[in-house]
């Protein structure tokens, strides 16, 4: 978390010529300006950060969308582009200054073609949606976040989401085919294909994951995987979050690539119990999930050997699903960790780091650590496989104090992160909160050159201003150097 | 090492002298004109950290194919994409900038899908570091993918780390007798089964179908999909060893949507991916070839070719060709990396 970025704001006079261009071309109904109808979209999934949009468009077709950039590109006003708002970084923090570009009205699934198995979208559809309209095919979309119910495909396009499955199907880069719309000036773009590659560079893999900075998604093409016939998940409980580790290590030493493999310590579990009932072991240090997918006969087989695995690796209890019902109930605790945290402590702060598997043990070390240096909880909840973290530091907003406290716990974690050979986000985005960190993740070539690739998309930097990539003098400003390996890099370079 | 790339590259900078990035020159005959200098990779050379555990392999740009591949190999692990080598000098720095998959890519990916992170010198001689050695990693644009497929021709790749996966425990072929139509049709529908189906081919009748996986999962779907086992095929394919790749015709690579019907070029065809990939060795025009992949909702490459007047690569949007141009120069802003590789004008 980065101090708030400077705001600015815009006069009613400048207010007032936004929202009457959009008006020539807009209905009333998708045109908001005046504070009451404005303020709820004021933050995204990450509450701490808020500001009222000068204007916000509701737009319901492509070709809306486009007028609208066309519009705000003539008139040089910013746009943020924004899905379901359950973005965990502020990638969706309004512009005081410009437009909220709200693709909450593009709900349509356009064509879905179990054939080809793959499914034409707008942006706003619901990750969970995709699976559902699929499902009478016996198909459904992979990459599954937790917040599935609720977030857009727009929104996992612009964060390259994960999920819970992702180790063995993938990212949001690796399940998207093609995303239409449109660029900063109104252009219209076309990444991708239904074939497997496009011509020319793979721009579709730089528009995933680009966090809204290089055009606006209003036709999203996603693959459809066939289900699984089978699916069981084995619960294991270990007296040593440091064994219960090493045991995800032993599970892909074995050859395994385990449809899920999560990880929850033992306040995570109990704050979980307490609210789903998941029947998660309250003695263990912590818990691993790790789930089994395929044809009945394979997953027959290999239950048998995660269980052989992580038995040899120290397992204390193991519990294998023995029903659809209970494989649902062992990851409904999971899914339900951020709001089973909710209801523990009036505000949680959720980190995203990702670090190499084997620093496992040094990370949470480390977290145990600032948790005393800083005086606050912090339940931890991992998507082993993958090495990806998400601690939840508990605070109480209302108190600033434990808001200081919290952000400067959550900016150790994550330069930690970075100095064990890992990343400062896996799946969240920077967005707005984690910009402070990007400098010291990325030197100024790297941030340079980030630049430089904006430009190409967006000459005037209009599009989600002030997001993902920090400047470099705000990188001067922050103070850190970056660090990689525990050595400067480039000595070359000006020291900013 | 690091230090005489970025002399040349300052010099060829400061010259305005292109520069031709090469590794074993085993994909010499991919893409555009070559043109410039070379500058010979293989000298960076090395795999730089391997933890089997990690899924992660880290080696430099010269690193030899085949030695990455057998280190993996020793481990159980393998690089999914299955990457044509072309000769044995082929080397990692090729792989990832030709961007080239085998018979896996449509069950595992292609290898931007297992490129967590590069390392590489820009234009400037500038030593660029992007994505890690992690899984997911959304910090910055993802520039590593990016590099694969890019020719050459935004940077020197110096260093890649690379997803991989383990070996299946067993794999199987097994050859059906179909049409054209018909292993098309079997193919798609296949393909909307639970099925571990890893490779598939057709040519002149014959299909044949790669399982992998758990030895129980690949003789449950060998008895439900049937057909006869046969000797593995796939080493040709991948390579272009097999016959159907011999001889100077032209070679034409058509990526469409699996799911296309029959394209109805004249020539001799060979079909991979399940349907997503058609060769096809032709004399027909280029116009002809590059239609009936556009109208199939794809693209066709002149692959292998002794006329490349034709160009190798279908064109770009007006929209595309100027985000490439503005791309190359963020990169290269003297246009010095593999100039005309991926397109004519840059």
């Amino acid at each position: 978390m980065g101090e708030a970025l400077p705001v600015a704001r815009a006069d009613a006079a400048r207010q007032a010529e936004v929202a009457r261009a959009l008006r020539e071309f807009l209905p009333a109904r998708a045109v908001l300006w005046q504070e009451e109808d404005t303020r709820p979209y004021e933050c995204d999934g990450l509450t701490a950060y808020r500001n009222v949009p000068m204007v916000v468009a509701l737009p319901e077709t492509a070709e809306q969308v486009q007028r609208i950039l066309r519009t705000c590109h003539a008139l040089g006003a910013p746009v943020v582009p924004r899905g379901a708002g359950t973005g965990l970084s502020g990638g969706a923090l309004p512009p005081g200054n410009g437009v909220l570009l709200s693709m909450a009205k593009f709900m349509r699934v356009l064509r879905l073609d179990p054939r080809a198995r793959l499914a034409v979208v707008q942006p706003g559809v619901r990750n969970a949606a995709i699976s559902d309209v699929a499902a009478p095919f016996g198909l459904y979309y992979a990459p599954d976040p937790s917040s599935q119910i609720a977030c857009t495909i727009g929104g996992n396009v612009a964060e390259n989401s994960g999920g819970v499955h992702c180790l063995k199907y993938g990212l949001t880069v690796h399940n998207v085919l093609r995303v239409r719309g449109f660029a900063m000036d109104g252009e219209p773009v076309d990444f991708g294909s239904e074939a497997l590659d496009a011509a020319g560079l793979d721009l579709l893999a730089l528009m995933i994951g680009s966090e809204g900075l290089l055009a606006v998604a209003t036709e999203i093409t996603v693959k459809l995987l066939p289900k699984p016939l089978a699916a069981r998940v084995v619960m294991a409980s270990f007296d040593d979050v440091q064994k219960a580790g090493d045991a995800v290590a032993a599970v892909i030493a074995a050859g395994i690539i385990p449809a899920g493999l999560e990880m929850m310590d033992k306040p995570a579990t109990h704050a979980v119990e307490q609210f789903v009932g998941a029947g998660y072991d309250l003695d263990a240090a912590a818990i691993l999930l790790c789930e089994s997918d395929g044809i009945p006969e394979e997953v027959e087989d290999e239950v048998a050997r995660m269980q052989a695995v992580l038995e040899t690796a120290g397992a204390t209890r193991i519990t294998i699903s023995g029903s659809e019902a209970e494989r649902l109930k062992f990851w409904s605790g999971r899914k339900a960790a951020f709001p089973a945290v909710g209801r523990i402590s009036p505000d949680y702060y959720c980190m995203d780091g990702t670090i190499p598997r084997k620093r496992l043990g040094e990370i949470l070390q480390f977290i145990g650590a600032m948790e005393r240096k800083y005086g606050l909880r912090c339940p931890n909840v991992f998507h082993a496989g993958d090495g990806n973290l998400h601690p939840l530091i508990l605070f109480d907003a209302n108190d600033p104090d434990q808001l200081r406290r919290t952000e400067a716990f959550a900016g150790e974690v994550l330069e930690k992160c970075v100095a064990v050979g890992g990343t400062i986000t896996g799946e969240h985005g920077v967005g707005v909160e984690k910009i402070d960190q990007m400098c010291v993740q990325f030197g100024a070539a790297e941030l340079e050159t980030f630049h430089a690739i904006k430009r190409a998309f967006d000459a005037q930097g209009l599009l989600n201003p002030g997001k993902a990539v920090p400047t470099l003098a705000r990188c001067a400003e922050f103070g850190r150097r970056h660090v990689h390996g525990g050595q400067l890099p480039q000595p070359g370079l000006p020291r900013y | 090492m690091l230090a005489a790339f970025q002399e040349r590259i300052r010099a060829a900078a400061a010259g305005g002298a292109p520069l031709r990035l090469r590794g074993g020159g085993s994909k010499d005959f991919y893409g555009g004109e070559l043109a410039g200098e070379v500058l010979d990779t293989r000298g960076h050379a090395g795999i730089v950290s391997y933890e089997p555990t990690e899924l992660v392999v880290t080696a430099r740009c010269g690193t030899r194919l085949d030695e990455l591949e057998a280190t993996l190999a020793a481990s159980g692990q393998m690089l999914a994409f299955e990457p044509p080598r072309f000769g044995a000098q082929a080397t990692l720095g090729g792989c990832v900038a030709a961007g080239l998959s085998g018979p896996r890519r449509a069950a595992a990916g292609a290898v931007r899908d297992f490129v967590l992170g590069a390392r590489l010198l820009d234009g400037r001689a500038r030593e660029l570091s992007f994505g890690g050695q992690v899984m997911k990693n959304v910090a910055g644009y993802d520039v590593s993918r990016l590099l694969a497929g890019s020719l050459g021709t935004l940077g020197l790749i110096l260093e890649v780390s690379l997803k991989v996966l383990p070996r299946p425990a067993q794999e199987l072929t097994l050859q059906h007798e179909l049409s054209e139509d018909g292993a098309l049709e079997a193919l798609n529908r296949w393909g909307a089964q639970p099925l571990p189906i890893t490779a598939s081919a057709w040519r002149n009748g014959v299909l044949w179908l790669r399982l992998s996986g758990a030895e129980s999962a690949v003789r449950a779907a060998a008895k439900s999909i049937g057909g006869k086992a046969v000797a593995d095929p796939w080493t040709g394919i991948r390579e272009h060893t097999d016959p159907y790749f011999a001889g100077d015709m032209p070679l034409w690579r058509l990526s469409v949507p699996a799911h296309a019907p029959a394209l109805g070029l004249p020539g001799d065809q060979m079909i991979e991916w399940g349907g997503a990939l058609r060769w096809l060795r032709t004399e027909a025009d280029a116009a002809t070839v590059r239609a009936a992949a556009e109208r199939a909702g794809g693209h066709a490459t002149r692959f292998r070719a002794v006329d490349k007047s034709a160009g190798a690569f279908a064109p770009l949007s007006p929209l595309l060709l100027r985000l490439h141009r503005e791309l190359k120069a963020a990169f290269d802003p003297a246009g010095i990396f593999n100039r005309g590789r991926l397109h004519p004008g840059f």
